[in-house]
């Protein structure tokens, strides 16, 4: 097998010092390959959005490497890493993170503008994921005037633009009712398979971690148990 | 992020929370105003005292007096039979300037030519034998030129009499308008040592706009200067036609401004008292740069505490996007380019308010300047808000400087934001 997308290992992570301290991963091993989908479960407090914040370059472990293409990504400088983060990885969280008083294009964009990519290309890329998410026809509307499925839709029209390898989405579908909910699943999983992008999602929903092609359990800071296709 | 994109974000956050971005702008609109009103009252007052030397034209020329040493600090002033009546309120003398004086300044290093100034007095100013109005002639220093409604200036080295006249005599005269009266002959009268009157003829080349120096009279030329002095000294003793209260003193003005004042110090140890008309009128400016300094003080502390609104308008939108900001640091936005995005934003808020408080003050400024026309008639030719670009420009961004470093610490706190706390923030 091809050395794995992104690899930890003994990822340890202590939040605050001293007698305050809080372990919240002691020392977890994980593996995700191009183009495979992770399903992350477990307990609430069980570290599964420290993980995921860890894998997505967005904190440092305490200890322990996160390589990224056989790259330790401890040695990557920040602008190295706001690079990776802007154009390897798509963000689809809970939350929406939309900013409501902009039209619904410029949020989509919002990633290509980071990127200093110029406006008409913004724009026609912006409008082209619009479409992918039939979401083309409220591209000038305010974000804050859509509903919660369509505004999911928007997130993750945002989180592919600028063409990720890896989507990292925590709990993606927990604002939503069970059918909008199948929806943004359905279309994700469509992602996964169409176009190749690895997906990491943390979930509570059993059904949404059957789907995907592997889940791991987190208990106190570690896996407690794989299903699916061992990595 | 490319820079245009920041500057183009910065504008629109800027104005996302109108109503508090407007009480902001207010604020700053007050400072920046009040500023540029008091630049501009400075600038307009010291620009006609400039106008006023500007328009005599003169920068090479001392005038010399003769130094009185003689004067009491306490007590009565003993008696001087050299001293004579001098500009000033009635009573004041001065030690006259004698030939030998003359010659003295003369032969001191750096004078380039002495003249003495004649004090000339005439009775009246005729034209074709119509009414007879009394005519001042301004003190002639070589080389000052008048602000003029028609013709040209007195030709110095013309060999026939010629003067310039103030604009308000030429209608009583009978002249006609301004540019009737260039060319014409007038009849000038003056009373000779002995109380006689006699007169003289002089043509006018060019009518003077009232200003500060026509409101002396009218300009004579050398040679009519001479031929009025010389008619007024006839028939008096010799002596006191060679006493003059001050001579104009010629010097190499472009020797800079160390050997001019060398060459006065020169002139101090000789025993006279030289100074250039801009030393005269410099006391006046420095008295009105110092009140402006005052006042601009006031609008700076002004200035400062819109300051201190800018900071806390600040901290707030910092506040209000925390996770905007956690999510655009998620997505790969740099440190540097969060900073710069809401230090910008303090400085488009200075931008607005400095530009708008600069505008009001010259709209208020052409108001004030129509009305003080009216006030201060005796003035001509003073706007008494006058407004420079550059101190506009200095002004515009002083405040930009102001509201960047007011922008400095919300932007710090904004970019130094940890975005998984600003993500989990709720
Ligand atoms: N910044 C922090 N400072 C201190 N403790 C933290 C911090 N962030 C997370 N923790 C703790 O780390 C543990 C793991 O948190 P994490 O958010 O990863 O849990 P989770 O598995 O995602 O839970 P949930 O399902 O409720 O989202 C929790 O006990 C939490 O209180
Ligand atoms: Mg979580």
């Amino acid at each position: 097998m091809a050395s794995p997308l992104l690899s930890a290992s003994t990822l340890h992570k202590t939040y605050g010092s001293g007698p305050g301290a809080f372990e919240a991963l002691r020392g977890l091993d994980l593996d995700i390959a191009e183009g495979e989908s992770v399903a992350i479960t477990g307990k609430s407090g069980s570290g599964k959005s420290t993980l995921m914040h860890l894998l997505a370059l967005l904190d440092r472990p305490t200890s322990g490497t996160i390589t990224l293409d056989g790259t330790d990504t401890a040695r990557l400088s920040a602008r190295q890493l706001n690079r990776t983060r802007n154009s390897t990885f798509g963000f689809v969280f809970q939350q929406f993170f939309l900013n409501a008083q902009a039209s619904v294009l410029d949020n989509v964009t919002l990633p290509l503008k980071i990127a200093g990519v110029p406006r008409r290309e913004r724009t026609s890329r912006g409008l082209a994921a619009l479409a992918q998410l039939e979401l083309d026809d409220k591209a000038d509307n305010r974000a804050n005037d859509l509903s919660g499925g369509q505004k999911q839709r928007v997130v993750i029209a945002r989180a592919l633009i600028n063409r990720p390898r890896v989507i990292f989405a925590d709990e993606p579908t927990g604002n939503l009712d069970t059918a909008t909910g199948g929806v943004v699943e359905d279309i994700l999983f469509d992602l996964n398979r169409s176009q190749g992008i690895s997906l990491v999602v943390v979930t509570h929903d059993d059904d949404l971690a059957a789907r995907c092609d592997r889940s791991v359990q987190m208990r106190d800071g570690l896996i407690a148990a794989h299903e699916g296709v061992a990595a | 992020m490319k820079a245009v994109d920041v500057v183009a974000t910065a504008f629109r956050n800027a104005f996302r929370s109108r109503l508090r971005t407007s009480l902001t702008v207010l604020a700053i609109f007050i400072g920046a105003f009040t500023l540029s009103l008091t630049n501009g009252l400075g600038t307009g007052i010291n620009r006609y005292i400039d106008d006023t030397v500007a328009s005599v034209g003169v920068d090479d020329v001392l005038t010399v007096t003769v130094t009185d040493d003689a004067f009491p600090t306490e007590g009565p002033a003993e008696y001087d039979p050299d001293q004579i009546e001098a500009d000033g309120p009635p009573g004041a003398t001065t030690t006259a300037l004698t030939d030998d004086d003359l010659e003295t300044v003369a032969g001191v290093d750096g004078v380039l030519a002495v003249e003495p100034v004649k004090a000339i007095t005439t009775d009246y100013v005729q034209y074709d034998g119509g009414d007879r109005y009394q005519l001042g002639v301004a003190q002639f220093v070589p080389g000052m030129r008048a602000e003029l409604a028609s013709g040209r200036q007195v030709d110095l080295d013309a060999p026939g009499p010629e003067l310039v006249l103030p604009e308000g005599h030429v209608e009583p005269l009978g002249l006609g308008t301004p540019v009737d009266a260039v060319g014409r002959t007038v009849v000038l009268a003056v009373t000779d040592g002995t109380g006689t009157q006699v007169t003289t003829e002089a043509t006018v080349v060019g009518v003077a706009e009232p200003g500060v120096l026509s409101m002396g009279g009218a300009i004579p030329n050398d040679a009519l200067a001479g031929t009025l002095y010389d008619l007024q000294t006839t028939g008096a003793p010799a002596a006191q036609a060679a006493r003059y209260a001050s001579a104009s003193v010629t010097f190499d003005a472009s020797a800079g401004p160390e050997a001019q004042q060398a060459l006065v110090d020169r002139l101090a140890d000789a025993g006279y008292t030289a100074s250039t008309l801009e030393d005269q009128l410099g006391t006046l400016t420095s008295v009105i740069d110092a009140i402006v300094l005052v006042l601009n003080g006031f609008a700076v502390i002004a200035l400062v505490a819109a300051g201190i609104g800018i900071v806390n308008t600040l901290f707030m939108a910092v506040q209000e996007r925390t996770r905007e900001v956690g999510l655009m640091k998620a997505m790969g936005l740099s440190s540097t380019r969060v900073f710069s995005l809401f230090s910008i934003e303090a400085v488009v808020i200075g931008l607005v308010g400095s530009a708008l408080g600069v505008l009001a003050a010259i709209g208020v400024g052409q108001v004030v300047g129509g009305i003080s026309g009216n006030l201060l008639p005796d003035l001509p030719g003073l706007t008494l808000i006058a407004f420079e670009p550059v101190t506009v420009a200095v002004v515009v961004l002083g405040v930009m400087g102001i509201a960047f470093l007011a922008g400095t610490l919300p932007a710090l706190r904004a970019a130094r934001q940890d975005p998984i706390s600003s993500l989990r923030y709720e």
